[in-house]
């Protein structure tokens, strides 16, 4: 086991680090004094069963829970070597470096160009109409659209295929070039043959960018990731590299999920 | 087949007449609520219709100079105050022989509007070169004359209790037989006052009334419903504070009408020192109590917008007012026109706040702007059913249908509005 946490160190230098985070909903603690790296340029999946907390965990990355009311966050996650929770950190500034693709595509009741093109626009990321349609097709591009959408680019987002929808979303996030991209069980909602095309892009994605990924597919989390963290009752009870998650689980309780009988 | 499976069984029986009593329950009661409908309707319509003719009489009058304008100057005011009356009324004894006594003579010029002569006046200035000549004009008759061609004088009734004599009849049919009587659309309606004379009394400036309120309030109540819904909606922490105002707001909602024209009076009227009677005030007013209504639409609406579509613009790194205004607003607005419309069309309705703030007044001339003094269609409505002439009563239904044409309007615009500016993408 320790063996295996330094081979992981070693396999890529943290991009993301969480130290002693606890998540409250109003009195209900939700996470409980999780600490977990998030290597560069790989992908990690978050698994566990339902309300285990996992999307709760994933959505302190971007301080998505800041729009939650009750929703109050502890502890200590370092991106770029600043406190992402400090007062002085933008949250707007934030979450253009680290986009997210929600679990229920979700474009807005747009044109597909006009999705992809929302963010560079409200972040200032192209000087010109050529320079913006450049950034939406190259981000189209990386996330396996365009060739579909190139002849109608002007039509609504809302009109694609689930599969396709999904896929837009994550041109969307990949447009204001993000270093990170959190997936909050992103094919749960889509037939197998889309979901392998999503896996896929990921693969290729990861080159470019550091994915963090919740899902509760555990045949999903195998195929695609090589670090995963396993949560059970708001703690991580496990983490690690893929392989050895899976072949070779440290833990009982992390047996006993992958081989089916929690969960 | 087992017993169970065929709707013969009792207790499949049973459950299928529980079924068609309960819809036809239904269609008793959406029968009953239509038909008390149509029977309202067809009221307001059967006696407001004849209001949109009126009768007018033809009559040779002998334009002398000497009655019109004995001085020979020509000028507008000097024709309008013309002596317009004996001309008429010689016209007419030329038609009715045999009216030579005072009393008589008088009974023959009350068969024509009292507003004849000076409707002639205006004629007249407005072309002089009639002075001089003979011609047949068409000069509305009173509006006793006006029920009797209708047919809503009953000519059997005892004679001491009818305004309109056996004799004025006589005369009626003398003229009606010469070719002299016919109905015509009554203009007059749309483009004038209120007036003393049923047969001169318009709806004009009671609409516009209506129109400049209506205005006051939706340039107050629009921007200031929504902006409260929005921050109330989107900004807003739920706290003891907020739920302490959405209460109020929700009972403000249900406060008699009448109140907030109180609230007008003590306020706008006794303490900013604004002008009585005036759409501008009324406006205030009717906005107070539009305010509710547009604000508990607006922020169901605004409920209504999926989180994701927030999430989505959020997750992109858009702050809380792009979010906002580029995302939640543009989706929620078709409804939260609506919701303003309908508010809107329920504040045209209003009359009790109107009342408490002076608007009730009897207004002929026709408001230019929301600081001139005016009435409102409902309060017209009201005027006109207290009135004892009887021609008012076919008035006050016409006046009816121009407040249920604008109200439905109004619901159509809202809808078209609404399927305009859905994008259900």
């Amino acid at each position: 086991m320790t063996e295996e946490k330094t081979a992981q160190t070693d396999a890529s230098t943290p991009i993301m680090t969480a130290s002693g985070v606890d998540v409250f909903y109003g009195k209900k603690q939700a996470i409980k004094n999780v600490s977990l790296d998030i290597p560069e340029n790989q992908i990690t999946a978050l698994i566990g069963p339902s309300g285990c907390g996992k999307s709760t965990f994933l959505r302190c990355f971007n301080r998505m829970n800041d729009t939650i009311d009750s929703c109050r966050v502890t502890g200590d996650i370092q991106f770029a070597g600043q406190d992402i929770y400090s007062s002085k950190v933008d949250v707007v500034a934030l979450r253009s470096r680290i986009g997210m693709v929600f679990q229920k595509a979700n474009p807005f009741p747009k044109s597909i160009f006009d999705n992809v093109a929302y963010g560079p626009r409200i972040h200032g990321l192209a000087e010109t109409k050529d320079h913006l349609e450049d950034i939406v097709i190259t981000s189209l591009r990386r996330a396996g659209l365009y060739d579909e959408v190139s002849d109608r680019l002007n039509e609504p987002g809302t009109s694609l295929s689930g599969g396709q929808q999904q896929r837009l979303c994550i041109a969307r996030a990949i447009a204001v070039d993000p270093q990170i991209i959190l997936m909050d069980e992103p094919c749960s909602a889509l037939d197998p043959i889309a979901t392998a095309i999503i896996e896929n892009l990921m693969d290729s994605m990861k080159e470019k960018y550091t994915i963090v990924i919740v899902t509760h597919s555990m045949q999903q989390a195998a195929r695609v990731s090589q670090q995963t963290a396993f949560f059970h009752l708001g703690e991580l009870v496990e983490s690690g590299a893929t392989e050895s998650i899976f072949t070779n689980p440290a833990q009982e309780r992390t047996q006993n999920y992958i081989s089916g009988r929690i969960g | 087949m087992p017993d169970y499976l065929l709707t013969t069984s009792p207790q499949m029986a049973k459950r299928h007449a529980r079924h068609s009593r309960f819809q036809w329950y239904g269609r008793i009661a959406i029968g009953i609520s239509i038909s008390f409908m149509l029977l309202m309707f067809a009221a307001i319509f059967a006696r407001g219709t004849g209001a949109f003719q009126k009768t007018m009489i033809a009559v040779d009058v002998e334009f002398t100079e000497s009655v019109i304008d004995p001085n020979g100057s020509r000028a507008e005011m000097d024709l309008k105050q013309g002596n317009y009356k004996p001309l008429i009324l010689s016209g007419l004894q030329k038609v009715v022989p045999g009216v030579t006594e005072r009393k008589d003579r008088n009974n023959l010029y009350k068969l024509v509007s009292g507003g004849a002569a000076f409707d002639l006046g205006e004629r007249v200035a407005a072309n002089p070169d009639m002075i001089g000549t003979n011609q047949r004009v068409w000069i509305a008759a009173s509006s006793e004359v006006d029920l009797y061609v209708k047919g809503k004088v009953d000519v059997e009734s005892d004679e001491a209790i009818r305004r309109l004599k056996d004799q004025d009849i006589a005369w009626i049919n003398m003229l009606q037989d010469e070719g002299r009587v016919k109905k015509k659309f009554n203009r007059v309606f749309f483009t004038s006052g209120d007036s003393r004379a049923p047969e001169m009394a318009g709806i004009l400036s009671a609409a516009l009334g209506s129109f400049f309120s209506l205005l006051v309030c939706f340039l107050i109540a629009f921007p200031l419903g929504i902006l409260t819904a929005v921050y109330l909606e989107e900004y807003a922490k739920k706290n003891r504070l907020t739920n302490l105002i959405e209460v109020n707001i929700n009972n403000l909602a249900a406060v008699p009408s009448i109140v907030f024209g109180l609230l007008g009076l003590a306020v706008f009227l006794n303490f900013f020192n604004l002008p009585r009677s005036t759409p501008l005030v009324g406006g205030m007013v009717l906005a107070l109590m539009t305010l509710p209504t547009i604000i508990i639409a607006s922020r169901s609406i605004l409920r209504s917008i999926p989180q994701s579509t927030r999430d989505a613009a959020m997750g992109l790194g858009a702050s809380k007012t792009q979010t906002t205004f580029h995302h939640v607003v543009p989706l929620a607005m078709p409804g939260m026109l609506t919701g303003t419309i309908l508010g809107m069309a329920r504040a045209l309705g209003e009359t009790a706040p109107l009342l408490m703030i002076g608007m009730v007044a009897f207004i002929v001339d026709i408001p230019k702007g929301v600081t001139d003094v005016a009435t409102s269609l409902p309060v017209q409505i009201f005027l006109w059913a207290d009135s004892p002439e009887k021609g008012f009563v076919e008035l006050t239904s016409a006046a009816i249908i121009v407040l249920l044409v604008f109200l439905i309007l109004m619901n159509l615009f809202a809808v078209y509005l609404r399927r305009r500016l859905e994008r259900r993408w």
